[in-house]
């Protein structure tokens, strides 16, 4: 009976935590035959995504260990990311070794904003996700300036094709063709029609291998102490603040690199865009993967590529089949990946209060067994 | 180095001598090396002396046992000896801490344990998604060095994960406890959280001290026995331990000395083996002698009908859990509600009006009251004076005016005024004004105006705002909850004395929880007295200390 009811119990709670991603399944199981695309079609496209994506959304994940949620502070590390891009291709350094340039450039610059953001942070504890989102619009500002004012002017810019006409500040777009898909590319490899981005492939699977040896380190294991419970870290002696920014900092360089890796295949940077929707969608793609604000692995991570951007692809093509109206796929697909993070976030709360109510129950019981007695 | 050999010899032969009096043991033991010596420890919290001239000395060994009422000074004590923060924030202590033959003086937690002090507090200190090993080398983890570390720090060596076992290993065997080192603490049983924390501080190998703040108070029966062996078991190893806890039983069966507290003294020290409860008890809450102070007008109507039925109420407020209490409070009457720290006196009045999650049926007035709905307690006439003064009972960046009058407004619509047939409510600022005034007279209340913001007052004069606060709502029962907490004495007898004339003058029924014995049996009528949860008895307010006292122990958990 007992074990019954435990049963029951852990089936129930399999399923409230796997919600989103269920539902997810359900809604590309609907709208894949709808769109009339084709599997080898679907799958070309998944597997390019999953290059482009998942670096970016791997750098999510020592932000949660750490406790400080879903951090937008990525964004910062993004637009880091663009500067040393804009930088290294206006050098004209092609190739993998612009690439590694632009990371370069990135790194020092990501470090800063890490560290500027991690301090904010710390003032702003259980608030850290609306705080890095509204922070990220602040940097935004400090980006612009730097690049729509002070790049040609103050830090010299020589290509015209990358300078705006008026001789200073950079153009909406950047053409990255000369490092476009130059990672995906290094090692060729097709199977049955499906192009995979080897290079880029074997990058994020260091990562991977990265996180997982982090984890069994003194700082991993001091991160996931803080995210646990910072009082209790900081009794045993842990430099929580420290511990934090270090977090925070190593997300945003992540996130540099990352972008680098995303816009190599794009082959273009939308100079002023490309970074202010990165958080969201890397975020819900996380989500939908089953992350939540305070636990996420790297199996959440592709399997949240896989399914957002599975949506991303058939929802717009099945909503212009049912509609008539591409618009509609498009609408629906930012509509859902703001309804997704937005749900992420009322579950959580609702766990945590549901957990509070336990408590509750459990001293119902012992006294109504008390009274049978 | 003959004459050491000469001494040792001595000594054991003494000791052989004393192996089959079992009584005479902890005479042995305060011939061993002493560990500790505190003397003429002073403390005094702005003015207001907490502690006074304390000397004690703790042998290499020896298991002592703390006691002491709440307040009695006991915490206060050991967070001197453990270099807590907040004694040097509050400015220090006098006297001398000497530890090994050498004074000390903390200055910060992290310097007591180098120096070889473990303490296992009454909350617990554990991560709870980190397994049992992982809890008890929190911080402390064996590393290894590799390439990433040689480069970018030590913090990046890895961890150690076989050695972390061993360690962790060794430390349950010594706990003498079994417990499943591989549990996530979540997962556990709070006995076994209790463990954990107590195989943390063995593992330290520097570990010459442990004090334990209550840590059966948590702990099953069994698991509590099974505590006791270990302490024993540390004690033979040479760790001194310092053991506080209500349940004095316990004292007995395993310290080998007793050191009672009181009002910040130290009373009086007994070997444990010569002593008894009853003894210790007396001890504890003392003025045996000046019995005189008991309640000079205790009116106990056996006609008065019951006004507010409690049946088996339960409530979850962590710390002071209510298990199935069953209590009836007479119209008319101020009852008062004791109990030691923890057991949970506090959690009835926050249970019933609805600030933690509560169970079981409160009837009011022959009508059941809902449970977890604080607005439906309000409008049914209660009125509730929190022990949480600033977080609960004030608004604290508001006027006194604003404080005296919101509750009134939002829940009765009184000092409104209404215009287009109660469509638009504007707030009546003269009859507020009155209202307050009428309070900071009556209550003496000392503040610049009744425009002064809360925050700006005194504690004593504080509590008595959110007294005005509760008065202005005219209910027909209060439930004031350590209404003298922190304020110095005149204040206290002022509002003990304001409680009591709203009682007599105007009929409230009074539902008063204090952990103060003493202010109970000057105020009240009744006294109940909670116990592990339970209500486990309720006596006049003329009986004894020793009677309510013993109330008090009964069935501590």
């Amino acid at each position: 009976m007992n074990n019954n009811t435990a049963k029951k119990g852990n089936f129930g709670n399999f399923l409230r935590r796997s919600s989103v991603p269920l539902m997810f399944i359900l809604i590309c199981a609907v709208c894949i035959p709808l769109s009339g695309l084709s599997p080898s079609y679907l799958v070309n496209e998944i597997v390019t995504r999953m290059g482009r994506n998942a670096f970016l959304i791997l750098a999510l994940l020592i932000p949660i260990m750490a406790g400080m949620g879903l951090n937008f502070g990525m964004t910062l590390g993004a637009m880091a990311g663009q500067i040393g891009l804009i930088l290294a291709s206006d050098w004209q350094i092609i190739g993998i070794p612009g690439m590694v340039l632009a990371m370069i450039l990135s790194v020092p610059i990501s470090i800063l904003l890490g560290m500027f953001c991690g301090k904010i942070l710390n003032m702003a504890r259980g608030r850290e996700m609306i705080t890095s989102y509204i922070m990220s619009f602040f940097i935004n500002g400090i980006y612009q300036l730097v690049v729509l004012y002070l790049m040609g002017s103050v830090i010299p810019i020589k290509h015209s094709t990358i300078k705006l006409p008026r001789g200073y500040g950079i153009r909406n777009t950047v053409s990255l063709l000369s490092m476009r898909q130059k990672l995906d590319n290094l090692i060729p490899l097709t199977i049955k029609g499906v192009k995979i981005p080897v290079a880029t492939f074997i990058v994020i699977a260091v990562l991977c291998v990265f996180i997982v040896w982090f984890r069994r380190t003194k700082l991993g294991q001091d991160m996931r102490a803080v995210g646990q419970d910072m009082e209790v870290a900081r009794d045993a002696g842990i430099n929580v603040e420290k511990t934090r920014i270090i977090a925070i900092v190593l997300s945003t360089v992540l996130a540099g690199i990352g972008m680098i890796i995303y816009l190599q295949n794009m082959g273009n940077i939308a100079t002023y865009s490309s970074h202010s929707q990165i958080g969201m969608f890397c975020i819900a793609a996380l989500l939908v993967g089953g992350a939540s604000v305070d636990k996420a692995s790297i199996g959440n991570v592709f399997l949240g590529v896989i399914l957002f951007h599975l949506m991303f692809i058939v929802a717009p093509r099945a909503g212009a089949a049912i509609t008539g109206d591409s618009m509609i796929g498009e609408y629906f697909r930012v509509f859902v990946s703001y309804a997704v993070i937005t749900v992420a976030l009322i579950m959580y709360e609702t766990a945590k209060r549901s957990e509070k109510k336990q408590g509750g129950e459990q001293l119902k019981q012992a006294q109504l067994e008390e009274e049978s007695k | 180095m003959n004459e050491h050999r000469k001494k040792v010899q001595e000594l054991r032969k003494f000791r052989e001598g004393l192996a089959d009096n079992p009584a005479a043991k902890d005479i042995a033991r305060t011939f061993a090396k002493t560990l500790l010596e505190l003397r003429n420890i002073k403390k005094d919290f702005f003015g207001n002396q907490v502690l006074t001239d304390i000397n004690l000395t703790l042998g290499e060994g020896e298991v002592i046992g703390l006691v002491g009422e709440n307040g009695a000074g006991k915490s206060t004590l050991m967070r001197i000896l453990f270099g807590a923060n907040m004694i040097r924030e509050t400015g220090g202590y006098g006297g001398e801490v000497i530890l090994e033959g050498k004074t000390v003086g903390f200055s910060s937690p992290f310097d007591a344990i180098e120096a070889g002090i473990g303490m296992v507090h009454q909350e617990f200190s554990l991560i709870p998604g980190f397994t049992t090993t992982e809890n008890i080398l929190l911080n402390r983890e064996p590393t290894r060095r590799n390439v990433i570390s040689e480069i970018f720090g030590e913090r990046l060596d890895t961890l150690k994960r076989t050695e972390m076992d061993e360690r962790a290993a060794n430390a349950i065997e010594m706990m003498g406890v079994d417990i499943d080192r591989n549990m996530v603490i979540s997962d556990m049983p709070v006995g076994h959280k209790q463990f954990t924390e107590i195989a943390r501080e063995l593992s330290k190998e520097q570990l010459k001290l442990l004090i334990l703040d209550e840590p059966t108070a948590v702990l099953t029966e069994k698991e509590a026995e099974a505590l006791l062996a270990s302490i024993r078991g540390m004690a033979e190893r040479g760790i001194s331990i310092i053991f506080i806890t209500h349940r004095l039983q316990e004292i007995l069966a395993v310290c080998d000395r007793v050191v009672v507290m009181r009002d910040g003294y130290i009373v009086n020290e007994a070997k444990a083996s010569e002593t008894n409860v009853s003894e210790i008890t007396k001890w504890m809450v003392g003025r045996e002698v000046a019995d005189g102070g008991a309640a000079p007008e205790v009116r106990i109507n056996e006609d008065a009908p019951t006004i507010l039925s409690i049946e088996k109420l339960w409530v979850d407020m962590p710390g002071e859990t209510v298990r199935n209490v069953n209590l009836e409070v007479k119209k008319g009457e101020i009852l008062g509600i004791g109990g030691l720290a923890g057991q949970g006196k506090l959690g009835i009045p926050n249970g019933i009006m609805g600030l933690y999650q509560a169970g079981g049926r409160v009837t009011f007035e022959g009508r059941e009251i809902p449970l977890n709905n604080p607005r439906q307690c309000l409008d049914s006439g209660f009125s509730f004076v929190s022990e949480d003064r600033r977080g609960v009972g004030l608004l604290l960046d508001e006027t006194l005016e604003w404080n005296v009058a919101f509750p009134a407004m939002q829940i009765q619509n009184r000092f409104l005024k209404n215009y287009l047939g109660g469509l638009i409510k504007w707030r009546d600022e003269k009859a507020i004004k009155e209202v307050t005034d009428k309070y900071i007279e009556s209550l003496a209340i000392k503040c610049t105006s009744s425009r002064q913001k809360a925050r700006e007052l005194s504690g004593g004069n504080q509590q008595k705002v959110c007294l005005a606060k509760a008065f202005a709502l005219n209910p027909r029962l209060l439930f004031v909850s350590e209404p003298t907490r922190g304020i110095d004495v005149g204040a206290k007898a002022l509002v003990l004395n304001a409680l009591k004339d709203f009682n007599r003058e105007n009929g409230v029924t009074i539902v008063m929880i204090s952990s103060e014995l003493e202010e109970l049996r000057q105020s009240c009528d009744r006294i109940a007295i909670v116990s592990g949860g339970k209500i486990a008895g309720i006596l006049p307010a003329s009986s004894s200390v020793e009677d309510l006292g013993a109330l008090m122990l009964s069935q501590v958990i």
